[in-house]
């Protein structure tokens, strides 16, 4: 199958969307962290925490910037290489998008511009209140976003137009409300606090234990015991994450059994509808299916985890395959059984791979304790376990929806710009894969320096002039780092 | 009712268009109104706090549409497919220039940023000048609401004409009196005089210039549009009679009468083609008109609500923002 224009616009939906879903569930967990540390400090008046909110609000800031630009993208992409898709659900997508938007974006933008900006021209109370608003925004955009996105996975609240064919939305309510969404919505959640704490884990441990300290750097010396508080934090989040997203993912595995029952059914590999069906660990099928000729198998965990009854009966593919041909006409309606196996399973390892060194990590923290050097150089490399379970937690479930656009509704294939070429799209896509290439280096490299910097804290709001030159480490030199001018 | 939903899609996008104006202008004239390093870091400074919630007028802009006209959304940007994802990636530039420029305590990167910064905010600005006066002029639409034709020229064809060459130059003029008169309004010091002087300049030469575009851009026979013209020329003049002398008041005149002017002429590029929001230019039959666009009535009760109840409050809360930031910048501190 050489690269035609669909296949390449699927490609290129999959880049940039997995792409500004890396930066994502960072602005949702950082905005929390940072709220969390200023209320810390507000009611402990610790100087510890004062300056770790500057810096988590920091990283915040960065992170925050690419989300925006990539999530414009996003806004487009519909509309761009989506066009067929567009016109026939544009009646529900489109309001989405828009209260989106006006409900959320604006909040987010407009205070994290006043938080940091603010310090010294808000009171301390508003102040507070603008990190508040922010963190609360990027839930309240996940939330609509992710309703969009449920709509694909399980349609309601819609009626179809006998003339034109559109789905028409009956009710927004509903639309929110749709079971997916609040299945999918507390997983994602959870799933975000994840790379959010990974990331503070990372920064903490490799600040407050430095490979090559001078002994004379009396600098950081005097961070290291703000740093450790850091990267316990993290590794409590990336802890209580983990449990959450394992709770949440077994009721949202639940919903979608009954809500798709052929994701699930390939997210298993599970060929023949079987009663008390076990949860496979590891599995070598052959290609085309069958039965696989090795597998470490758990029985019946997967008639639990489908559905919460060690007996129950789970349909396998082939049976919801004639199913669906008998509802829906000829064709194939199997996803990639391969991708759906094994990037429902790398979620759930990496992820748990994750919570694991966190749970390790607190451990050998404990009391004030000193971890090896070993635990401290793979902490660094934490962040990237949790942002790989996202990834592949996306990647199965819109993967696993296909041949589907909108479940039952309307086909992929169906959903592309009838005019667009495949120059046009090969295009776009190299240019968006080069522009983000620079982008995720500088962003990286921005982080590691943010990270690497003696900590100093903001003004207290209502405090001094921000715009002092005569103190270089004050409130000027700080705006200066921050937010760049 | 669908024209109801028209106004609040040309609202959303003057809003972009005059708010995120002022800082592509600002971005665009920081190297060249900046004599030093400082000067430039204040400059951008200027729009620091503001330059992200501008953007999102254009989220809000481009959601209501697709709310409202799922029909234009889907042909506009699937007709200007290249171009709207070269405005997007250098929209990202811009974006990221800003952000990054001074998180590195060394001048030539922070020259680099500010290259960026002006490259990309002026490209975006010719782009969105030539996207207006495409959609004025309309596109090879088929039947289907798709532009037709193949290959890689079939969605930028559209802007390789002496008319949306005319309306780049148009738009890059206007956001750089845009930008000249907020920095007059929001700096101290040289730079805000030199500001003031190139306001004067470009407001000048565009009440000349404003009133020839807009007669060549303007389909024949506009009766609003030669009215629109006379009004912007003398907006132009008072523009640059106001920036003559530096006072705070005649600043804050000349930038409203700016924003005023660019508001105008986005208004007379929405709503040229009367009810035709987007004209085909092969077959009139073929035009997508406002009903033809529109989404159904529960679409558009629900946006009402969420238009009615959530836009106030969001020019409530960016005004607010404007006014704890009201302060001007300094542009003649000693450098470090
Ligand atoms: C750190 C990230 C992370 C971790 C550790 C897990 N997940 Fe997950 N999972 C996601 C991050 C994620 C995600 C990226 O956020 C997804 C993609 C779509 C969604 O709603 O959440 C997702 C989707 C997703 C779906 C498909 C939803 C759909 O098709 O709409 C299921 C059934 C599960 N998860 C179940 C689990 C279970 C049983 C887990 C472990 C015990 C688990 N996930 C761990
Ligand atoms: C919440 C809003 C989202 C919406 C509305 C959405 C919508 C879509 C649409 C329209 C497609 C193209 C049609 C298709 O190939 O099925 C698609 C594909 C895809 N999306 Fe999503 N998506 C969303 C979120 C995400 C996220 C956050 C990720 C990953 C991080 C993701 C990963 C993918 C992938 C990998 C594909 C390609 C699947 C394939 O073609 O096989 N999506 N999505
Ligand atoms: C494919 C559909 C998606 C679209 C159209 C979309 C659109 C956008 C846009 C336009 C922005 C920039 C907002 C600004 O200018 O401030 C943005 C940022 C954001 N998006 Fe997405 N997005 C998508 C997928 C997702 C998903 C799946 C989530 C979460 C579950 C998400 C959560 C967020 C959050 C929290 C932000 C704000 C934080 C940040 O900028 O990083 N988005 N998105």
């Amino acid at each position: 199958m050489g690269l035609d224009v669909l296949d390449l616009t699927r490609l290129q939906f999959a880049v940039v969307t997995i792409y500004h879903y890396l930066f994502v569930p960072l602005s949702i967990s950082l905005s929390a962290a940072t709220a969390g540390l200023q209320i810390a400090w507000m009611r402990t008046g610790d100087d510890r925490y004062r300056k770790l909110t500057l810096l988590v609000g920091k990283l915040l800031i960065v992170t925050f910037a690419v989300g925006v630009v990539t999530g414009l993208v996003q806004e487009f992409q519909f509309g761009l290489a989506w066009s067929e898709f567009a016109r026939f659900y544009g009646d529900v997508f489109g309001p989405t998008l828009a209260v989106e938007g006006m409900l959320a974006f604006f909040l987010e933008a407009t205070f994290l511009a006043l938080w940091y900006f603010g310090w010294d021209r808000l009171p301390r109370g508003v102040h507070l209140a603008t990190i508040v608003v922010v963190a609360v925004g990027t839930l309240l955009s996940a939330f609509i976003i992710l309703a969009a996105n449920s709509f694909m996975q399980h349609p309601v609240a819609y009626e179809l137009d006998p003339v034109t064919g559109r789905a028409h939305l009956t009710s927004f309510r509903e639309l929110l409300l749709n079971e997916v969404n609040l299945a999918a919505f507390p997983h994602t959640i959870a799933g975000a606090v994840m790379v959010g704490g990974a990331l503070l884990l990372a920064v903490g441990a490799w600040r407050a234990w430095p490979r090559r300290t001078a002994p004379d750097d009396e600098q950081r010396h005097r961070d290291a015991p703000a740093f450790a508080t850091l990267g316990r934090l993290g590794a409590w989040m990336t802890l209580a994450g983990g449990a959450l997203t394992a709770l949440t993912g077994d009721h949202l595995g639940k919903v979608i059994t009954r809500v798709q029952p052929m994701k699930m059914a390939a997210a298993e590999a599970l060929y023949s509808t079987t009663t008390g069906a076990p949860f496979s660990v590891f599995a070598v099928g052959r290609p085309g299916g069958g039965e696989p000729f090795l597998s470490i198998e758990i029985p019946r965990l997967l008639s639990v985890l489908a559905t919460g009854d060690p007996n129950a009966t789970v349909a396998g593919i082939d049976d919801l395959q004639a199913q669906y041909t008998a509802a829906y006409g000829p064709g194939s309606y199997i996803p990639m059984v391969p991708v759906a196996f094994w990037s429902f399973r790398a979620m759930i390892g990496v992820g748990m791979l994750a919570m694991l060194f966190a749970l390790v990590y607190l451990w050998r923290t404990r009391r004030g304790r000193t971890p090896a050097p070993w635990l401290v150089r793979c902490a660094v490399l934490v962040p990237l376990l949790p942002a790989a379970a996202n990834t592949f937690g996306w990647l199965f479930t819109e993967t696993a929806r296909q041949p589907w656009i909108a479940f039952g509704l309307s086909k992929v294939a169906d959903g592309i710009s009838p005019g667009l070429t495949s120059g046009e799209v090969l295009v776009s896509l190299l240019a968006f894969t080069a522009v983000y290439g620079i982008l995720a280096v500088v962003w990286l490299r921005l982080v590691r320096h943010l990270a690497s910097r003696p900590l100093s804290g903001p003004p207290d709001p209502g405090g001094s002039d921000r715009t002092d030159p005569a103190d270089p480490t004050g409130p000027a030199a700080d705006a200066d780092l921050a937010l760049t001018y | 009712m669908v024209t109801v939903w028209y106004g609040l899609v040309v609202l959303c996008w003057v809003l972009y268009f005059v708010l995120e104006g002022f800082d592509f202008g600002v971005g665009l004239l920081s190297p060249l109104l900046g004599r030093d390093e400082h000067e430039r870091a204040a400059a951008v400074r200027t729009i620091g706090p503001f330059w992200d919630g501008n953007e999102v007028w254009l989220v809000a802009a481009i959601g209501v549409t697709f709310a409202a006209f799922p029909g234009w959304y889907a042909a506009l940007l699937s007709g200007l497919y290249l171009p709207m994802v070269a405005i997007l990636l250098l929209l990202a530039g811009r974006g990221v220039a800003l952000e990054f420029r001074g998180k590195h305590d060394d001048p030539r990167w922070r020259r680099r940023c500010d290259a960026v910064l002006a490259g990309c905010s002026a490209g975006v600005v010719l782009l969105w000048g030539a996207v207006l006066t495409a959609f004025v002029r309309g596109l090879a639409l088929g039947a289907d609401g798709e532009v037709v034709g193949g290959g890689l020229r079939r969605t930028v064809a559209p802007l390789l004409t002496p008319v949306a060459g005319l309306g780049a130059l148009l738009a890059l003029g206007m956001a750089v009196l845009l930008g000249a008169a907020f920095l007059a309004l929001r700096t101290t010091g040289p730079l805000r005089a030199r500001a003031g002087r190139l306001t004067r300049h470009v407001a000048a030469g565009g009440a000349v210039a404003g009133i020839v575009a807009a007669v060549v851009v303007a389909p024949a026979g506009a009766a609003v549009t030669a009215v629109v013209a006379l009004a912007v020329a003398g907006a132009l003049t008072g523009i640059a009679v106001l920036a003559r002398r530096p006072a705070a008041g005649r600043e804050a005149l000349a930038f409203g009468l700016t924003t005023a002017v660019v508001a105008a002429a986005v208004v007379a590029a929405l709503t040229a083609n009367g009810s035709v929001v987007l004209p085909s230019t092969l077959n009139p039959a073929w035009s997508l008109t406002m009903d033809g666009a529109a989404a159904t009535d529960s679409a558009l009760r629900i946006i009402s609500v969420a238009g009615l109840v959530v836009l106030p409050g969001v020019l409530v809360y960016q005004a607010w923002s404007y006014r704890v930031f009201r302060q001007r910048v300094a542009s003649d501190r000693i450098t470090t």
